[in-house]
């Protein structure tokens, strides 16, 4: 990429990045006019109704689908038969492994179910409540088997097996027993045993947290139209179409060059969309394929909660030790998460994210961290929002809070007494490069915030710091030059937060225009370049990189135009600020749309394109704080205050940024007082709705104060970094050493609801 | 978890112009390496190869400088 005219740390002359236009996406959003996953409608459309077990645990023992394809109105049942039974393979796709009989068998159950709402069959029909009646007419025979929802049943040696061939995946000698622990892996770094010898205080504890699902408001939805000539296309919501087109070709055997993709705005998604895994595509597909028509298909909410796939509860235990003068001597972890109903960690990396990172903010010299995937009779567990490191940051900072608490110390000042600096290893063996840690943590020490005295009974104000780290991976952008001086630009990317402007933001910088003069659109798997998923908090990184190539590439060809016309050589021409000028001669001038006006005589259109790959992105620390105030007689949490601090690299869309912060913060919230999946002993789910599992609304929270970093991020020539996903990762840590500082007690397991919290107190 | 396959040791030197070779020349010092990081002939599922700290995309394929520093970790994906 050329870096010419763009530097990046202490820049001030931006024109466009760091201003706060208008979105692209929100006049048709806010008005009601956008088109999300549900709203495709075709002529001859069908609608498709899948048939899911009542079981948490069961062998199919038969699908008699007669009845049902023989109702009125119905045109097409598929089963698993009409999947081609794939053998136990991998493949990867956008760098994750996927195992593809495992996907078979979580879209439709071939031997066995696993979650109370697993697939086994679907209809498709002439109305959804045809497709409805149709559906229960499928006669499915079980037989019931025990449940298993808890991580710690689940490792028993008398659990009963969710698979019988699973053995345990290790770098460790294999082990030749089939198990419900899918996965051990382990980070070691120095001698934890010498560590904790030096150490003179030491604090150890066992923590829970709860399955947690992203709570996307938009359902799954999708709408498939299998055609005559072979083609398929598929409209949909999704994180990532070019990971689903790929998925599809692989699933059906059918070329990924008659397979069509196209993203539909997106409803939310935070991880629980990636196209990793797929609930209705593959099936929708099927069945349009059978009937020879559309087929739409749209997951009810309790088919969400129960069927899509939340982010892992876990059984967590940590231990920490320090010296007297507060310098943190080593660490310890052993993390157990639920995998779901097949094995998560090494197709979702949160086994790599919490390992590496659950300890990522402090410079410990010796440490160990053991993690395990377990699989368990729910739904199969996915990424939220930096996934894996929101669960283990809970132990985390608890530890760090009470050594603070024991050490006297204020917990800011510990933290920094400890703080991560370019170059300091992690518990994986990497380095962190570029970062801002410090510069986070003194922020939140000098807010008015945490400056402000905190008066009255039950109340207390918690600390807690995070990390995640990032990602880059392959985006493409195109921008074409129209007659009147306006561009469009196309980009591979789904725009979940507002990356079409942030993206355009940054295109505009380099080519001189007003960001009104760029159409910024999503393209869909024949209009553009493979571009990943969104997700990683990559977009505004990666693709704006795309975005400034694309751009670059339009400029060097304009640069050529303009020396056309002026009858000099390219080298005499410079572009700065959208207008082109040549000193050869006399000095002369044109804007880009003087230039753009003239492309038919000079040679024709004028496209950029950008095909990148970047690596060595930065990662970003937030640090939070919270007030609250704790009901001695009912134990309820109000939150009093609440602010996030964060390096933000440079932030292009200051609003879209602050916005992150305070919608990653309000999920932790969320996580840390409300949110979780409630089974009974039979393994069915008593809460999948909204009214059962509380989110937080408006009335809940106050208003989050952000308070934004800006360190430059490395390897990006205006210093972007992600900013997304580390909002979420402090705000359960945080709100539990609130209430220990409120109410004298630690409250370890999640959510932290009245009820744990008067149980800790020894109210009830 | 390998270190009683590379007799205690946490850091081994093996010699390579890719990732392949590598492991190649890991499984001729340390056998049974292999079987460890491999399955069905690539990556076994779950672990990535990271190189200078940087993500290794072309996985065994990946060049391997004469000094490099090659970690096998858990793989880092979604979000």
């Amino acid at each position: 990429m050329n870096k010419d005219k763009l530097s990046t740390a202490g820049r001030t002359d931006y024109q466009v990045v760091g201003t706060r236009p208008p979105r692209h996406d929100a006049p048709d959003k806010l008005t009601g006019r956008a088109l999300f996953g549900p709203d495709t409608n075709l002529p001859g459309m069908l609608y498709g109704k899948m048939v899911r077990s009542p079981h948490a645990h069961a062998r199919l023992r038969s699908i008699d689908t007669r009845h049902a394809a023989s109702y009125p109105g119905v045109y097409a049942v598929v089963t698993a038969q009409d999947l081609q039974l794939t053998e136990e393979s991998n493949s990867t796709l956008d760098e994750s492994a996927v195992n593809f009989k495992y996907l078979h068998e979580n879209m439709l159950a071939r031997e066995k179910v696993l979650y109370v709402g697993h697939p086994v069959a679907a209809v498709a029909a002439s109305s959804p409540h045809v497709a409805e009646e149709a559906a229960k007419l499928v006669e499915v025979q079980y037989d019931v088997l025990p449940a298993v929802t808890d991580v710690r049943a689940a490792m028993k040696p008398d659990a009963p097996l969710l698979h019988d061939r699973l053995i345990t995946q290790s770098l460790s000698k294999p082990s030749q027993r089939p198990s419900n622990i899918a996965s051990h892996f382990q980070h070691l770094k120095g001698d934890p045993s010498q560590g904790f010898a030096r150490a003179e205080v030491i604090v150890e504890r066992e923590f829970t947290t709860s399955t947690v699902h992203q709570g996307y408001i938009e359902p799954h939805a999708c709408t498939a139209w299998w055609g005559l000539d072979g083609n398929l296309t598929v409209w949909t919501s999704t994180q990532g179409a070019f990971g689903m087109r790929d998925q599809l070709a692989k699933l059906l055997s059918h070329p990924m060059s008659r397979i069509r993709v196209i993203p539909m705005e997106v409803g939310g998604a935070f991880g629980g969309k990636l196209p990793i895994y797929i609930f209705l595509e593959a099936v929708a597909a099927l069945l349009s394929r059978k009937a020879n028509r559309p087929v739409k298909m749209t997951m009810t909410r309790a088919e969400v909660f129960l069927a899509t796939n939340p982010t892992s509860g876990a059984y967590l235990k940590a231990k920490m030790g320090v010296t007297r003068e507060g310098r943190i001597t080593a660490a310890q972890a052993e993390l157990y998460f639920e995998a779901g109903a097949y094995p998560s960690a090494h197709v979702i990396g949160y086994f790599g994210f919490a390992m590496a990172f659950m300890f990522a903010p402090y410079d410990i010299p010796h440490g160990q961290v053991d993690a395990y995937d377990v699989v368990v009779n729910k739904p199969r567990t996915a990424a939220y929002r930096a996934p894996g490191v929101t669960q283990v940051n809970f132990p985390a900072e608890q530890l760090i809070d009470e050594l603070a608490v024991k050490l006297g110390m204020d917990p800011i000042a510990f933290r920094l007494k400890n703080v991560v600096r370019e170059g300091t290893e992690l518990m994986n063996g990497t380095t962190h490069g570029s970062i801002g840690a410090e510069e986070v943590l003194r922020a939140a020490q000098s807010s008015a915030h945490y400056g402000s005295p905190l008066h009255g009974p039950h109340r207390g104000r918690g600390v807690a710091h995070g990390y995640w780290g990032n990602w880059g991976a392959r985006s493409c952008c195109t921008i074409s030059v129209n007659g009147d001086g306006t561009v469009s630009l196309v980009s591979g990317s789904i725009d979940l937060s507002g990356t079409r402007t942030t993206v355009a933001m940054q295109a505009a910088e380099v080519l001189g225009l007003s960001l009104d003069r760029i159409k910024s659109s999503v393209g869909d798997t024949d209009s553009i370049g493979y571009t990943e998923m969104s997700g990683g908090s990559r977009t505004t990184f990666a693709t704006g990189i795309a975005a400034i190539t694309a751009a670059q590439d339009v400029v060097a060809q304009m640069r050529g135009r303009a020396a056309l016309l002026w009858g000099v050589e390219v080298r005499d021409v410079s572009f700065e600020r959208g207008v082109f000028t040549t000193q050869r001669g006399s000095e002369q001038q044109m804007t880009f749309s003087e230039v753009a006006g003239r492309l038919a005589e000079t040679g024709g259109a004028v496209t950029g394109t950008g095909n990148v790959d970047p690596q060595g992105w930065g990662g970003v620390f937030g640090t939070h704080i919270v007030d609250v105030q704790v009901d001695p007689e009912t134990g309820k949490v109000d939150i009093l205050r609440y602010t996030a601090v964060q390096d933000v690299g440079k932030a292009v869309h200051p609003g879209y940024v602050e916005g992150q912060m305070q919608g990653g913060a309000v999920q932790g919230i969320g996580w840390g007082l409300y949110e979780g999946y409630q089974y009974n002993t039979r393994g069915d789910m008593l809460n999948p709705g909204f009214l059962g599992y509380k989110i937080p609304t408006a009335p809940d929270v106050p208003m989050i104060e952000t308070i934004m970093v800006e360190v430059p991020g490395p390897n990006h020539p205006f210093g972007v970094r992600g900013v997304g996903e580390v909002p979420i990762v402090p705000p359960p840590a945080a709100l539990a050493n609130a209430i220990y500082r409120a109410t004298g007690v630690r409250v370890t397991d999640l959510p932290m609801t009245p009820v744990r919290i008067l149980e800790a107190m020894g109210v009830i | 978890m390998m270190r009683a396959l590379t007799a205690g040791q946490d850091r081994v030197r093996a010699s390579g112009a890719t990732v392949a070779e590598v492991i190649d020349a890991l499984e001729t010092d340390h056998p049974g390496i292999k079987e460890r990081l491999l399955a069905q002939g690539q990556l076994a599922p779950g672990i990535m190869v990271t190189i200078d700290c940087q993500c290794a995309l072309r996985g065994l394929q990946e060049q391997v400088g004469v000094e490099s520093e090659v970690r096998f970790l858990p793989v880092m994906a979604g979000g």
